[in-house]
């Protein structure tokens, strides 16, 4: 047992609100304003994790986002969140955590025993072991998923919902500590739009810590809580807290999450609000302040549950009222950790402050120190942690003033807390999303960005790596004032001012020595997350890793969910001295959106469920519903699939569906083809560029079925158009190709021939369509309708007519997809339910049957017809698919795709073509996609020569069908090929692709 | 995500309201059957995939259906304006010259 609570003027948990909360299943108490951590710590709880690769016990290091070990799993079954940072997550009444490491248990890890053979786990351990055989490696990657990951995510439905929101804004500011708060007053003051967002429950940033601070002339928080009353006064500011700005994209968009909800308890929590919000914000400007964290020395055995940052122990007694131990060892090489020590001794602890430097800090700090009890050890380092899932004790050594060696063997030290501070590292992320680099400030001993910001982006405080208060708001006042200027603003208020103080000069340290060489004494660890230390990047530079990069991949080093927060600068300098480099030589790896871990549900936002895609229904939706249809999507279209009877199987209803057509009469809803409106004096013209075949001779009231090729000459649309006028034509297009159609034919009107008189409009809503198919369509026709002749010479296959069907004014297509003699019917969509239901009372005496696409792909497959996707894949030529027949080469305008069509590759005699199959069994059939192969002989390398397109049972032939690309197909009629599928082969004949009457006499009747 | 301007609408619209449409003022060959299968090829695949600032295509396809055609550095995203097809070839063929 280690923390404890004590009280402290500064704390902002309230006292009077206690928290009941669980952990691992143990009842503790908490109060409001707690986060997880701190509760946890004031509890005396400390062995929170085992490390991702040796099992290591861990315990909590850091204070907010940058935290690596205290990964928790929130809340059960639906509510539940996996590796949230115990920092992170502010407590609430009846929380419910577990821990997410340790197998079988956290406190028994048998990971626990590769640490005590860690050296035989170099870096790179997985690749250069678990190489072969290649029939095991399922088996390995069990074994190690098992033993490493963090926390399970959810398998139940989220009970709570998430929602987007959108800015636009003059100035963003990231970050609430004390510059961003002067920043946006100053903004705000000068009547920009401004929005400040902050990660923490509430602003102030590090003054929430410090609790010494002073801004002109009162306590910084007196200051901090006067800035907020000013922009909560403003109306062209907004303030939002409990939101990160985790990424920041070209043209100043920058993604916050915003924690709406995750404080309350699930209880509380208000069901029209949702759990999380995701602002997507424009800014014109964004000012970053998003400050900087302590980053730790790195030490023998730094890892042991009771090791911290200073920063984080600081924050715990000041905010929070939680001291981390009774009897404290504190690490330094710079002066802002004296303030730790100090607020430390304060409260009670007995503080023993190692300061690497030998002459310590500025004059005053050490006498400030002294008063408060601290005891000094100037030109001392931790050689070594004591304990084991505790601290229990340090070893120190006596440094070398000058160079970072061991000059002298140091004393033992007992202590339950061991705290370090290795200097400040700045928060750059956002500034480095989008191309910016930072640059290596010896000075401030870290990766910092450019004063004057870049285009677009001012930077504000201890992110240019001003770590005093004086400093960074005088850098702020002038970075904002000169944004100002270019909104053509003044900066209206006097530059805050705090004391600057005497500082010493910072010691350059990274590694702290412990007198051997490295690798053989305590393991030292860079990266707690990833399990990196010190010995696992020397030896991957070894191993000749140069680039930093390349480092970082083979150690993981600052990877995860903290994304190198606290590791990643002293893994450079360990990296440099490695590789005898500058640090600015070395730079760093890429920073990468999110800064901080995003849910699923939050990007999401309301684009699930029902919401996550439109559907469209054609105007006979209910009739469909109404006979029990079942519906597959097509594009966004919900088209009906096939219409059960009884208990029937699709397979007995496609076969009902399809002998009803082909004997007697069926009706489909064609409603969802493409259609567009051609209309213009230069439309036909239009149509012979982009179309294969050709349309100068397609008189009114005659239908032609068209080819769209690309500029490659392969197949990438098809559909019927009518010639309405001399000037105007109907164009359909496939259902899921309609709105690329439109789009293809805009631009090659708008960039290549601006000059040709046509216009485009998209009908595809306008028109309902009912397809009635089959011998007895016409009778049902002529039921319905009286001022059109429908006799077969007066209304010929491919014509169309204008007229009335059931009272209602019509277009009447006779084209047929069927191979059937079959009427199209296209009413305006207003009157489509009503014909619907007309032409299935007129066909009663029939028994005409719907039928939907199920059926509709074995009647037009039984005719060969193709479908653009299924039977073509981009690659496939109208000479490939045996359709010759539909291109006009001797048009005189050379149409899209006409020159590809004599390519060297296209007139290849061994290009994949459309062929038929019938299998040698005509029960089997074949799967699509399935390959086909020569000869019955698949030792690999397969020879493989094609695949099945198409595939089904035909009712009407009493056998199977299948329509396939074959290399050389259209020479090889009456060869056997052999189709593999699913580790079987099955013989079949190839044939033509038309199995049902090849003479067309049926569509003709 | 860009915000792209539409001179046809003459609104800055939100990305997803548009198209990509490739690179800009690629023009097919005149009397393409006499072109050698060298030319038909390069005309058809053969893109710059310039690094810097790069003329290209977007449709506003949820918008007017226009093409236009947009100045955009393919190293920062940064969108040096966008016009109509043929003011824009006028900015183009300058540039071209120099």
């Amino acid at each position: 047992m280690s923390g404890y609570r004590v009280h402290r003027n500064s704390q902002r948990i309230n006292a009077q609100a206690p928290c009941q909360f669980r952990f691992d299943g143990k009842q503790l108490k908490g109060f409001a304003g707690d986060t997880l951590a701190s509760a946890l710590i004031a509890n005396g709880t400390r062995l929170i994790g085992r490390s991702f690769k040796y099992g290591r016990p861990r315990g909590i290091v850091g204070h907010g986002s940058e935290e690596p070990n205290a990964l928790i799993q929130l809340e059960t079954g639906g509510y539940t969140v996996p590796d949230l940072k115990a920092t992170q997550v502010e407590l609430y009444d009846g929380l419910n955590a577990t821990t997410t490491t340790g197998f079988p248990s956290l406190h028994f890890d048998l990971k626990g025993l590769a640490g005590t053979f860690s050296r035989f786990m170099p870096p790179g351990f997985y690749y250069k072991t678990f190489m072969g055989p290649i029939k095991a490696w399922p088996l390995y990657e069990k074994i190690i998923r098992k033993a490493a990951g963090y926390g399970r995510a959810p398998v139940d439905p989220d009970p709570e919902f998430y929602d987007h929101l959108h800015h636009h804004v003059d100035v963003l500011v990231v970050g609430g500590g004390a510059c961003g708060l002067w920043a946006a007053t100053l903004a705000g003051r000068a009547g920009l739009k401004t929005l400040l967002v902050d990660e923490q429950n509430e602003a102030g940033g590090w003054m929430l810590s410090d609790t010494s601070a002073q801004i002109d002339g009162k306590p910084a928080l007196k200051w901090v809580s006067e800035r907020l009353a000013e922009l909560n006064s403003l109306s062209n500011v907004t303030v939002l807290t409990r939101t990160t700005a985790f990424a920041h994209h070209e043209q100043n968009l920058v993604q916050a999450l915003e924690l709406v909800q995750d404080h309350l308890p699930l209880a509380a929590r208000d069901s029209h609000t949702p759990r999380e919000r995701l602002h997507k914000i424009r800014a014109h400007h964004v000012v970053l302040a998003s400050g900087s964290i302590e980053r730790p020395l790195v030490y023998g055995n730094n890892d042991r549950p009771g090791v911290m940052t200073a920063a984080a122990a600081q924050t715990y007694l000041n905010r929070y009222g939680v001291a981390v131990g009774r009897k404290v060892l504190l690490m330094t090489h710079n002066d802002a950790a004296y303030d730790a020590a100090r607020d430390l001794a304060q409260a009670g602890s007995r503080v023993t402050l190692i300061d690497t430097r030998l002459r310590g800090a500025a004059d005053w700090r050490q006498h400030e120190a002294k008063s408060a009890g601290v005891a000094l050890m100037l030109g001392y380092g931790i050689a070594e942690v004591h304990g084991k899932t505790s601290v229990s004790g340090a070893r120190l050594v006596q440094l070398d003033p000058f160079t970072n060696t061991v000059r002298a063997r140091g004393p033992r030290l007992s202590a339950d807390s061991v705290l370090s501070s290795g200097g400040l590292t700045s928060t750059v992320h956002l500034f480095c999303h989008n191309n910016g680099r930072p640059y290596w400030n010896e000075n401030s001993q870290s990766f910092v960005v450019p004063d004057e910001g870049r285009q677009g982006i001012s930077c504000a405080g201890s992110i240019t790596g001003r770590w005093e208060l004086s400093a960074a708001l005088a850098q702020t006042h002038a970075a904002v004032s000169a944004m100002l200027l270019g909104f053509g603003r003044s900066t209206n208020g006097e530059c805050p001012v705090s004391d600057e103080r005497e500082l010493a000069p910072t010691r350059r340290l990274f590694r702290v020595p412990d007198g051997l060489p490295e690798g053989h004494g305590a393991k030292a660890f860079v990266d707690y997350q990833n399990d990196v230390a010190a010995a696992d990047i020397h030896l991957a530079v070894r191993e000749n890793y140069r680039s930093i990069e390349h480092v970082k991949r083979y150690t993981a080093l600052g990877f995860g969910t903290d994304q190198g927060k606290l590791s990643n600068v002293n893994g450079f300098a360990i990296a440099a001295e490695a590789l005898g480099k500058p640090i600015a030589e070395v730079g760093t790896t890429t920073y990468r959106p999110a800064y901080t871990p995003v849910t699923f549900g939050a990007l999401a936002g309301s684009h699930v469920g029902d919401t996550f895609d439109p559907r469209r229904y054609t105007a006979m939706q209910s009739a469909h519903v109404k006979r029990g249809a079942l519906f597959e999507t097509v594009g966004q279209w919900m088209r009906p699939w096939y219409f059960p009877k009884g208990k029937e199987t699709m397979h007995q209803a496609v076969d009902r569906e399809c002998l009803a057509t082909r004997n007697s009469v069926g009706v489909m809803d064609a409603s969802t083809l493409g259609k567009i409106d051609v209309k213009g004096p230069d439309a036909r013209e239009f149509l012979n560029r982009i179309y294969s075949n050709a349309w100068s001779k397609l008189d009114p009231g005659k239908c032609r079925y068209g080819l769209m090729l690309d500029e490659n000459g392969m197949v990438m649309d098809d559909g019927v158009t009518a010639c309405l006028a001399d000037d105007h034509f109907h164009m359909t297009t496939t259902t899921g190709g309609a709105a690329r159609v439109l789009n293809w034919l805009e631009r090659w009107h708008q960039t290549e021939w601006p000059e040709l008189k046509v216009r485009f409009t998209s009908t595809t809503d306008h028109w309902s369509t009912t397809a009635v198919v089959g011998p007895k369509s016409r009778a049902v026709l002529q039921k319905l309708c009286s001022d059109i002749d429908l006799s077969a010479d007066a209304f010929k296959f491919m014509d169309w007519r204008e007229g009335t069907v059931a009272g209602v004014p019509a277009k009447v297509f006779r084209i047929s997809f069927s191979g059937e003699l079959a009427y199209e019917i296209n009413v305006d969509a207003c009157y489509g339910h009503y014909i619907w239901e007309q032409v299935m009372q007129a066909g009663e005496e029939f028994g005409i049957t719907p039928y939907g696409t199920e059926t509709m792909h074995v009647l037009r497959a039984e005719k060969g017809f193709i479908i653009v996707g299924q039977d073509t894949d981009g690659s496939m030529t109208p000479i490939d698919l045996a359709m010759g027949w539909a291109v006009g080469m001797k048009k005189p305008f050379s149409f899209l795709g006409k020159r590809s069509l004599s390519r060297s590759d296209t007139v290849r005699k061994d290009r994949k073509q459309l062929v038929g199959l019938y299998t040698e069994d005509p029960k089997v059939v074949l799967a699509e996609g399935a390959q086909i192969l020569s000869t019955s002989d698949d030792a690999p390398p397969a020879n493989m020569q094609g695949h099945v397109t198409s595939s089904y049972h035909s009712a009407f032939l009493g056998r199977s069908i299948a329509m396939a690309v074959l290399k050389g197909g259209s020479q090889r009629e009456g060869d056997t090929v052999y189709v593999w599928a699913h580790g079987k082969k099955y013989p079949a004949k190839v044939v033509s692709s038309v199995f049902v009457d090849q003479e067309g006499v049926r569509q003709h009747a | 995500m860009f915000q792209i301007h539409c001179p046809h609408c003459g609104a800055t619209r939100e990305e997803e309201e548009f198209s990509y449409a490739g690179e800009a003022y690629i023009a097919r060959p005149a009397n393409p059957e006499e072109a050698s299968d060298a030319e038909w090829g390069d005309y058809l695949f053969m893109r710059k995939n310039t690094r810097g600032w790069f003329w290209e295509q977007w449709q506003h396809t949820a918008g007017c259906r226009k093409v236009i055609a947009v100045k955009r550095h393919t190293g920062s995203y940064e969108i040096a304006g966008s016009w109509t097809l043929a003011e824009g070839k006028e900015h183009y063929l300058k540039e071209s010259e120099a």
